[in-house]
């Protein structure tokens, strides 16, 4: 019985595969379009928490803060407490507004007045760093700040 | 002659192959970046100070211990966000009083606040609390604020705030569609705008 079935199904026809290079090809063009070579690496631990009322915001004029314990292969020299990380670099929250009045600088003329800050910060991150941060900024007068979340 | 005529074929068998490595490489390097997150402005160096009425401040405090206190009082996180309705939504204002809000639906207590624009939420937190509880009651103070717009929005335009702000989006710049979407918006968020400190309280 049991050949006799393997028998019949080795009869059908096989599944014509000349278009999988096709599928591919395009799933190719998909992801080669939509990639964006990172400029930077990530150095510290970053998970970032959820909220369901997370908006999307124009990624125009915006300048990058990340808050989190550094990676492993950086512990030795920065150890684990949280740490910034201002471009490429692992900085603290007296490097701050250097680096932000750096970016601003870079800015076309037409953005800066509506630049934003973009506050990446790992959810295990304790307040303290973060509201250090937050005072920089507004000393320095960018008050638009946009709390990265993942939206549920 | 015949060589000419039919030369051989090209075998693309391999072709799969070569364009299955090139679409690895592009998935491992693509990172869809998400920019979404929750805009907040944050308060002003050397601010003005103003004097409130205490029933027009509701205090949020995140402890050391990632407990979230309302007035001093330890509450259930979950429950924050109802919390914030009624107090915005209030209305303690009397009839005869100028802040009086006709479109409030809350209790209309006279200790909680006159009016949504009189309603400030003071958000202080302890350096030790955890930043995931601090986005949390963020989330939360805006998804309040969310809820009672999207209900003003429904009464008067009968289309919720979010749609409303997609719509403006959608719209074309200048036109006459996005004015009106425009002043739609204004007027909503003026019923219900977002006060919110984090600076501190001198009592």
């Amino acid at each position: 019985m049991k050949f006799k079935t393997k028998k019949s199904n080795s009869s059908l026809p096989p599944v014509s595969t000349a278009s999988l290079p096709d599928i591919v090809f395009i799933l190719l063009f998909f992801f080669m379009t939509v990639t964006v070579f990172k400029d930077q690496n990530l150095l510290v631990e970053n998970t970032i928490p959820m909220a369901n009322q997370a908006e999307k915001f124009a990624k125009v004029g915006v300048i990058e803060i990340i808050i989190g314990k550094p990676l492993d292969n950086y512990q030795a020299n920065y150890g684990t407490e949280p740490v910034l990380q201002l471009g490429n670099k692992i900085g603290g929250v007296h490097d701050v507004s250097a680096f932000v009045l750096e970016e601003l600088s870079l800015m076309p003329e037409h953005l800066r007045a509506k630049a934003t800050v973009n506050l990446k910060i790992d959810e295990n991150v304790k307040l303290g760093i973060v509201n250090d941060v937050k005072k920089t900024l507004s000393k320095i007068n960018m008050l638009k700040v946009n709390y990265i979340a993942l939206k549920k | 002659m015949k060589h000419q005529r039919n030369p051989p074929e090209v075998n693309a068998g391999s072709m799969a192959d070569i364009a299955f490595l090139l679409l690895i490489f592009f998935l491992v390097t693509t990172s869809l970046e998400s920019n979404d997150g929750l805009q907040r402005m944050l308060p002003r160096p050397n601010a003005e100070t103003a004097d409130i009425y205490e029933r027009n401040i509701l205090r949020i405090n995140i402890n050391a211990q990632n407990k979230v206190l309302v007035a001093d009082n330890l509450i259930n996180s979950k429950d924050l966000k109802n919390i914030v309705l009624d107090f915005v939504d209030n209305g303690g204002a009397q009839i005869d009083s100028p802040f009086y809000c006709e479109y409030c639906e809350g209790d209309r207590s006279s200790y909680s606040s006159d009016s949504p624009a009189k309603a400030i939420i003071s958000l202080t937190s302890s350096r030790n609390a955890s930043y995931d509880v601090y986005l949390d009651v963020q989330n939360q103070l805006i998804d309040a604020y969310n809820s009672l717009r999207t209900r003003e929005a429904i009464k008067r335009f009968t289309i919720s705030y979010s749609d409303l702000l997609l719509e403006y989006h959608k719209a074309e710049n200048y036109s006459s569609e996005k004015v009106k979407l425009k002043s739609m918006i204004e007027e909503i968020r003026s019923l219900y705008p977002i006060k919110i400190s984090e600076a501190e309280l001198k009592i």
